[in-house]
């Protein structure tokens, strides 16, 4: 018995080692050939999402023949792969964050550029149990207030992303500290929020480009939108990180990558994308501005 | 290796501190693998047992199928309970997404064809000669039961822990259906995904060595009563 269990042991041993090296040498292969070519693309799950680097990315990679690997996470984690060295651009929308992460001599020396905008909108139930549209309007706070005060269930994506910091800041803008049953602290990303939003029939505070992507089919409506004090607006920036931080940054496809980002073409593409499926863009170029 | 370090440290430092948060977490992830694993267990033992004792037409064909939901996917797993629970399925109306409740259904689902394939493998060739042993014996039903368990018993543990493992160490099944929500769904495998998606990953990694450390103690436990009774 214990012969075999051993022969076994040096079995599997050889074939893990065998798949290990053969990885390896896979990677490696493959990371001298086209390092230079691929870079890394730390952004947030909206621009991944929306579709939008779907439709606009193929133009970059033709026409300047670099590969880039989309990594598509929350603003946080974006910003955090950046400080770690593991991206080499980023596209986020966090600013407050983004000029931190700037001071903090995380980006390479020019520093963060704006590249679109769009806006948030607080959904809920289409019957809008908590009575949001008459009693706020366009008010954003008042929103928030309103659903404060009537518990209403409010799913909050709780994942440090640029969504649940904006969502932050609006609680704290009210003065409000929301705890208890009726508010939800997901974990999770925005399309997964808003599908559990529409099971519990509840509200939450969504960017707009993922909401008209993923919003479609759920009985879920815009309660509240187009604040005028401009607390809902969702601004994107891009930012070279800084080629100091170890030799494998691809500082010159980051640098590339901004420069197409922020040329008056693809800004252009910027501006028309979504325009035909949901009858508005679901970004606004802003580049320079 | 630093973060492997400062992760070890933040373990430490949780379970010493009593961390409130890390306990729920963990105390929930028992719960619902445990709970998947007793319900799981009380159908597909004597099921298993049974299916190896008696040969019918399609056996073979059930027998591949089973085989083959031991290697379902968690994460499909978790969508096909997902969409027979939402408010717009056939199960709707018990509004059980998102509750704990669904994420035991999802890992009773999940476990069920683990224990029950191995179980069927453990009792195969020993069924007719226990069964004869009963007869010979003149065990009435209860009896015959506990006779199967006890001269099955290497078999239906390695089962038992099979199962208890894939529970509790699944992510994709949990998360689409518990969605992770803080003090309600949070288990560790869902936590630890969420913590690395905030970029904390000292405290990712910090949960993870008590989830290993967990499974330590658990297989410990479940092997110390199978060696206990071999010695």
């Amino acid at each position: 018995m214990k012969k075999i269990k051993s022969r076994y042991g040096i079995l599997g041993g050889m074939l893990l080692a065998a798949a290990l090296s053969g990885g390896l040498l896979a990677g490696c292969g493959q990371k001298k050939e086209e390092a230079s070519k691929t870079l890394i693309l730390a952004t947030t799950t909206s621009t991944k999402d929306s579709g939008l680097l779907d439709a606009v990315l193929p133009d970059f990679e033709a026409k300047t023949g670099y590969s880039v690997s989309v990594v598509s996470v929350g603003s946080g984690e974006a910003m955090k792969m950046g400080e770690n060295g593991e991206a080499d651009v980023l596209l986020v929308h966090s600013p407050a964050a983004e000029r931190a992460f700037v001071e903090h001599g995380h980006a390479d020396a020019d520093g963060r550029f704006d590249v679109m905008y769009n806006d948030y909108v607080l959904i809920g139930p289409k019957e809008d149990p908590a009575g949001i549209r008459q009693t706020a309007g366009h008010d954003a706070l008042k929103a928030f207030e309103t659903l404060y005060d009537t518990e209403s269930t409010f799913i909050s994506r709780s994942d440090d992303s640029g969504t649940h910091k904006k969502e932050c800041s609006i609680w704290e803008k009210c003065g409000k500290n929301p705890e208890g049953g009726w508010y939800v602290k997901a974990g999770t990303g925005m399309g997964a929020v808003i599908e559990m939003a529409n099971e519990k029939l509840a509200y939450t505070l969504s960017d707009r480009a993922t909401w008209l992507n993923t919003g479609g089919d759920t009985d879920l409506a815009v309660v509240c939108e187009k604040d005028e004090s401009g607390i809902l607006y969702n601004q994107y920036g891009v930012i070279c990180v800084n080629p100091d931080k170890n030799e494998s940054i691809h500082h010159e496809g980051a640098k590339a990558f901004r420069e197409w980002i922020l040329s008056d073409e693809t800004q252009k593409q910027i501006g028309e994308y979504g325009a035909e499926q949901y009858g508005a863009p679901l970004f606004v170029p802003n580049a320079g501005k | 290796m630093d973060l492997i370090g400062k992760g070890i440290r933040e373990a430490f430092f949780l379970i010493i501190s009593l961390d409130a948060e890390v306990f729920e977490v963990v105390g929930l992830s028992l719960w619902v693998s445990l709970s998947a694993l007793f319900l799981a267990g009380a159908g597909a033992v004597p099921a298993g047992i049974w299916i190896a004792g008696h040969s019918f037409r399609g056996k073979h064909v059930l027998m591949r199928v089973i085989y083959t939901l031991m290697g379902m996917p968690p994460v499909l797993g978790g969508l096909l309970v997902y969409v027979v629970l939402m408010r717009r399925g056939p199960l709707g109306f018990l509004r059980l997404n998102y509750t704990p409740a669904a994420m035991i259904i999802a890992q009773t689902l999940l476990i069920l064809p683990i224990l029950l394939g191995l179980t069927i493998n453990a009792a195969q060739e020993k069924e007719e000669k226990i069964s004869r042993l009963a007869r010979t014996l003149g065990a009435g039903r209860l009896d015959t039961a506990l006779l199967f368990l006890f001269e099955l018993r290497y078999g239906l543990m390695t089962a038992v822990i099979s199962g208890f493992s894939r529970g509790i160490s699944e992510v994709g099944a949990v998360m689409i259906v518990g969605g992770n929500i803080e003090g309600k769904t949070r288990v560790m495998t869902t936590y630890i995904s969420q913590l690395k998606g905030m970029g904390n990953f000292e405290r990712a990694v910090a949960v993870g060595l008590i989830l290993l450390a967990l499974s330590f103690l658990i297989n410990t436990l479940l092997y110390g009563c199978q060696r206990g009774r071999r010695d």
